[in-house]
């Protein structure tokens, strides 16, 4: 059983080695690319299938036993949040096979890709504080190279400043467990929510709290610590554009949920409160930075930050239908997000360029494409009956349960700036004529329509039939609410 | 002695932000150098400073002979120290890169120039 919890870290590291050795060999680098990515993918729903028909899964590495040696635990959170990595690298790896220019993939791309996946799936299963901070690094150095891949003037220029922003938030999450490891003598995340009541001093833990927000805050891209995001998103290859968008400020939402429902619900009337604030402000910064775009993948990266304050609403909200809420969004934004960065990559290979004002024409030239833009964009604004409506309606429901009026009303009118927002995409690149001077990159599509179409086709499952990822959320939430059994599990698994 | 190594810390953090919020990169990069360093003193000082023995396990035993140092945080701080450095020389790397490719180094002076979203022509 404890294989399910390897695999989906020993895969995609298997995989960077193997595409590392093969670099002389670009098709048999490919190959294996592809090919670790679809293990992983089957590893992952392995891992999905087995959590759940048998609840929470927990394995400690070298059989030392918890608290005390590294353990690997899979709730229904983590192994959906696994499933959806090894969904979306998947799409992404076959979309970089046709986006991708020669130079960047033979500077390495590929390895460094599995690399990511690796830390972003590390991050998701392990049950160590120390431990996340380890995988956090894996992501942190392999996106590091990702992002100045093509060593232009703007990767280097966005590259400077996502690298130095978020060393910073790695010191800040460093410092708060060498505290936290002072008050509570031990690290592991189930031991913790045991330990941590029993702090004398609870205005101490607040304050480590506080240090966490700060710095899984920074990952997941809230207010006021969003600005490396949109600095640098839009400056590497779409690929790396795309995969980041997906996955690495939503390992910051999930360390934040991880932490702020296992760990600290001590104050729950301060910290969550706070969160909520912060949940608040971060989706009005988003969509109002958005409005003030007019280039695609900048649009796409403050949307980001502005999906990113609903889903820390759900978890501020702290009941169980926000946290279903939290949830929900968390699957359903990944795979969105992903797919509008992999559409915009395509209106870059069709028109040459991402800049609004540069494209035009493409509902009547490449009317699929447009299709395609609208599944994931009226999705991301809510239109019903797709994935975002749903995750919309939920978290709505609970704010309105919980009486927080301006919180319902915050998230309500920022997803009404986030259809101005993609109706600006809509008319500026699809039906305004075409302007002069368009170079269009040639190149063949097909590979890069086929994940566009089946992420599509995903966020289209997730709307009609809600009900089956509802119950899974709403199972997800319950095992947060009450960690007991996460404990137990952890305390007591043998190997 | 105990107060020492709280007030270091505090030292390192100051002159870390001090030079953090200079204008130059190279001083911000020497500011996360000294922070990083703070952290993994912090990190050292949570395990309780203790003048014990090593943590080392005598041949035939399970258990270390007579009260050692906690040996949790020195490993912690080793992996910490490992992985700051690798950071550290990918962002020194990365900072002299830019030099090349940007001609300075001013944090002011480090903008994208591109607000109007436009690609950029040679004539900027």
């Amino acid at each position: 059983v404890s294989w399910l919890l390897v695999a989906p870290i020993a895969v995609p590291f298997a995989t960077a080695i193997a595409t590392f050795a093969l670099r002389g060999a670009p098709r048999l680098e490919r190959a294996a690319s592809i090919a670790g990515a679809a293990a992983l993918f089957a590893a992952s729903i392995a891992l999905l299938a087995q959590v759940m028909a048998g609840g929470i899964l927990a394995a400690q590495m070298g059989d030392w036993p918890a608290p005390f040696g590294i353990t690997l635990v899979a709730d229904r959170l983590s192994a959906a949040m696994v499933a959806i990595t090894g969904i979306t690298g998947l799409a992404v790896a076959v979309y970089a096979l046709a986006e991708l220019d020669r130079e960047r993939e033979a500077r390495g791309f590929h390895p460094l890709y599995h690399c990511l996946l690796a830390g972003v799936c590390g991050a998701f299963l392990t049950g160590d504080l120390f431990n996340l901070y380890v995988w956090f690094e894996v992501m942190l150095i392999s996106s590091f190279g990702l992002l100045v891949l093509g060593g232009t003037r703007a990767e280097i220029e966005g590259g400077v400043k996502y690298v130095t922003l978020n060393i910073l938030a790695t010191l800040a999450f460093l410092t708060a467990v060498g505290l936290l490891y002072g008050l509570t003598g031990t690290l592991n995340m189930a031991d913790l929510h045991l330990k941590v009541p029993q702090v004398e001093d609870q205005a101490l833990v607040t304050t480590v709290a506080v240090l966490f927000m700060i710095a899984f805050g920074m990952k997941a891209a809230v207010f006021p610590l969003f600005f490396w995001l949109p600095a640098s998103y839009h400056t590497p290859a779409v690929t790396v554009s795309a995969i980041f968008s997906a996955l690495l400020t939503k390992v910051g939402v999930y360390a934040l949920i991880r932490v702020f429902t296992l760990i600290f619900t001590g104050d729950v009337a301060f910290t969550h409160e706070l969160l909520l604030v912060i949940a608040g402000l971060t989706m009005v910064t988003g969509v109002l930075g958005a409005a003030c775009q007019s280039e695609i993948r900048r649009i796409l990266s403050f949307h980001i930050v502005s999906q990113i304050g609903y889903m820390v609403m759900g978890l501020a909200l702290f009941t169980p239908l926000a946290l279903v809420g939290a949830v929900f969004y968390l699957i359903h934004h990944i795979i969105v997000k992903a797919n509008l960065f992999l559409v915009g990559g395509l209106v870059k290979r069709l028109r040459g360029a991402t800049e609004l004002k540069s494209v035009g024409d493409l509902w009547r030239s490449h009317p699929g494409v447009a299709l395609l833009f609208l599944v994931p964009a009226l999705s991301l604004a809510g239109f019903p009956p797709l994935s975002g409506f749903w995750a919309k309606l939920v978290l709505v429901r609970a704010g309105i349960e919980q009486e927080a009026w301006t919180i319902v009303a915050v998230a309500l009118v920022v997803g009404l700036f986030t259809v101005f927002s993609m109706t600006k995409i809509w008319t500026e690149a699809f039906w305004k004529p075409q302007p002069e001077g368009a170079r269009p990159e040639g190149g063949g599509t097909a590979l890069m329509v086929l994940p566009i179409v089946a992420l599509a086709a995903l966020t289209l499952l997730i709307g009609l039939a809600p009900q089956p990822f509802f119950e899974y959320a709403e199972r997800s939430a319950r095992e947060l609410l009450d960690p007991a059994p996460y404990v137990r599990t952890v305390l007591e698994a043998s190997r | 002695v105990d107060a020492l190594l709280p007030l270091m810390i505090g030292v390192l953090v100051a002159c870390g932000v001090y030079l953090m919020l200079g204008r130059h990169l190279l001083g911000y990069v020497f500011g996360l150098v000294l922070i990083s360093n703070a952290a993994n003193l912090v990190i050292f000082s949570a395990g309780r400073l203790t003048k014990y023995a090593p943590a080392f396990v005598p041949e035939g035993a399970l258990a270390p002979a007579g009260a050692v140092a906690n040996a949790l945080p020195q490993a912690l701080i080793l992996t910490a120290i490992v992985i700051g450095f690798g950071l550290l020389a990918f962002t020194l790397v990365l900072v002299l890169r830019a030099y090349g490719v940007l001609g300075t180094l001013e944090v002011d002076a480090i903008r994208p120039d591109e607000d109007d979203a436009g690609p950029r022509e040679e004539s900027r």
